[in-house]
């Protein structure tokens, strides 16, 4: 099992979508919560997910399709 | 001795144990060290600090390692240099310049990793870690070698020769990553996760950011103990931007300079500003780029720091500037005709990005503006090798004087 920790932001009407629910409904990925921010149009959440390697790239890649921007919370490492 | 008291962090408060942690378990917010403010105090002064290595090192007691061990190749205390042509140009009377391409590895990176590395010899590691585009790979690979540690660097397969070359030199091991962006930072990710190795911007990244106040001291000291009216920076993460407003501050709180009155100006290039764009837009909420600019040393597409660097642009009544592509050269040749100082594309940022704020009066002539060039022009030939056509004659007078008829 790996873990990931991602944020999500949803951008428009994706604030509306249940994109974390679907995401565990589609692929075998525990979604925990640790920190979140939704204003109009705008939304964020911080959350790990824990699964297979495989199944947690295929998880990210399909929430990438939903229009849904995908970034490592710890930002960028490199320079 | 050091003063660093705890961890906390920098969203919900919770403070940790001073160990190789980066992000808080509860909320995944990043973490900061903690000082024991009023016992810096007691042991702190102006002549203590004078008394001190000629290095940032004449510091340590703002800094959260134990200076006595420090991994140090007498990094820091680099010139502040009056900038009286440039000034001239500009319409500046008090214009400075401090000059860090003079580092040992040639950028302010060697502020950061010397406090890293040092960690992380406390720590007892062994290996010491990055992902780099060119400055931190050399100065990492440059402090392992001195520590008498292994150094592991992380590369896109695509970076130039002369900043692989600056890093391989010292002895690493230098992994060159087929992939994309977002898949050397997962990489790097999961392998600080995986091995016992100090990774400098990832698990030691709290101590590593805390180098870059010695940016903001060493200003204050070489003003005569005050700060600037102006800083003008190059950001990628944006976390010295913000470790400089936050040196001149904790000077100010220890009571060694008057009151800071600093405005902090970030300047990035138009290919990579995330965080300039977010000032612009007027929100704190920094959206990710896919980064394409001139300006490799500033190329952070998700920059970690970048909210605390738009707080630290309010709470300093600063602003950001975006440097188009094409200004990016003038300004490396505009500091190196009037000043003899060769920058690297970062610098051309920051001298092109000071030259707007003076245009549109953010800057007043009269008051004191610091200008940070942060890295040295010899590692991103690149950018400017097609401006340079050295005359080429035999080696007689008459061929000197057919090229040059009026010397
Ligand atoms: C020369 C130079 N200047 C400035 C920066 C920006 O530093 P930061 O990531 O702290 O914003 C970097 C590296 O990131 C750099 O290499
Ligand atoms: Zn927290």
């Amino acid at each position: 099992m790996s873990k990931l920790r991602v944020t999500f932001t949803f951008v428009g009407v994706l604030v509306q979508e249940p994109v974390i629910w679907r995401l565990s409904q589609k692929f075998a990925v525990k979604t925990n919560i640790r920190r979140a921010d939704v204003k109009d149009g705008l939304g964020w959440v911080t959350l790990e997910l824990e699964g297979e390697e495989i199944v947690l790239q295929q998880g990210i890649e399909w929430v990438r399709s939903t229009g849904t921007e995908v970034e490592l919370v710890t930002g960028d490492v490199i320079e | 001795m050091a003063y660093a008291t705890a961890l906390k962090c920098r969203e919900c408060g919770r403070e940790y144990p001073t160990d190789p942690l980066n992000v808080c378990e509860f909320c995944f917010g990043p973490l900061e060290v903690k000082y024991d403010y009023e016992a810096i105090g007691r042991s702190i002064s102006r002549d203590s600090i004078q008394n001190g290595p000629i290095t940032m090192w004449r510091y340590e007691d703002l800094l959260p390692v134990d200076a006595a061990n420090a991994v140090d190749l007498q990094t820091g205390f680099t010139p502040l240099i009056k900038a009286t042509n440039l000034g001239r140009i500009l319409g500046l009377d008090h214009l400075y310049i401090k000059n860090d391409a003079v580092n040992p590895t040639n950028s302010f990176k060697d502020r950061v990793v010397s406090v890293a590395a040092t960690k992380a010899v406390e720590y007892e590691f062994k290996t010491l870690a990055c992902a780099s585009t060119g400055n931190l790979a050399g100065s990492v690979a440059a402090h392992a070698a001195k520590a008498g540690m292994s150094s592991y660097i992380f590369i896109p397969s695509d970076l130039e020769r002369g900043k692989v070359v600056g890093a391989a030199i010292y002895g690493p091991t230098v992994v060159a990553i087929d992939g994309s962006y977002d898949d050397v930072n997962r990489l790097c990710s999961e392998l600080a996760d995986t091995y016992p190795w100090a990774f400098v911007n990832i698990n030691m990244r709290p101590y590593y950011a805390e180098g870059s106040k010695t940016l903001g001291y060493e200003v204050a000291e070489q003003l005569g103990w005050q700060a600037p009216a102006h800083c003008v920076v190059p950001s990628a993460s944006g976390s010295m931007f913000t470790k400089i407003f936050k040196g001149l501050n904790e000077f100010e709180d220890l009571g060694l300079i008057p009151k800071v009155n600093t405005h902090m100006h970030m300047t990035q290039a138009e290919g990579c500003s995330p965080i300039a764009a977010a000032y612009e837009a007027g929100t704190t909420r920094v959206r990710p780029v896919k980064p394409n600019t001139i300006a490799k040393s500033l190329a952070i597409g998700n920059p970690a720091d970048g909210y605390y660097s738009l707080k630290v642009i309010e709470d300093s009544h600063g602003d950001a500037t975006i440097v188009p592509e094409e200004e990016v050269v003038e300004g490396i040749q505009l500091l190196a005709e009037n000043e003899g100082i060769f920058t690297e594309t970062a610098g051309g940022v920051v001298i092109s990005g000071l030259k707007r704020l003076v245009e549109r009066g953010a800057i007043k002539r009269d008051e004191v503006t610091v200008a940070y060039i942060t890295g040295n022009g010899l590692k991103t030939i690149e950018a400017v090798e097609e401006l340079v056509n050295p005359i080429h004659i035999s080696p007689t007078m008459a061929a000197f004087h057919e090229q040059i008829p009026n010397p």
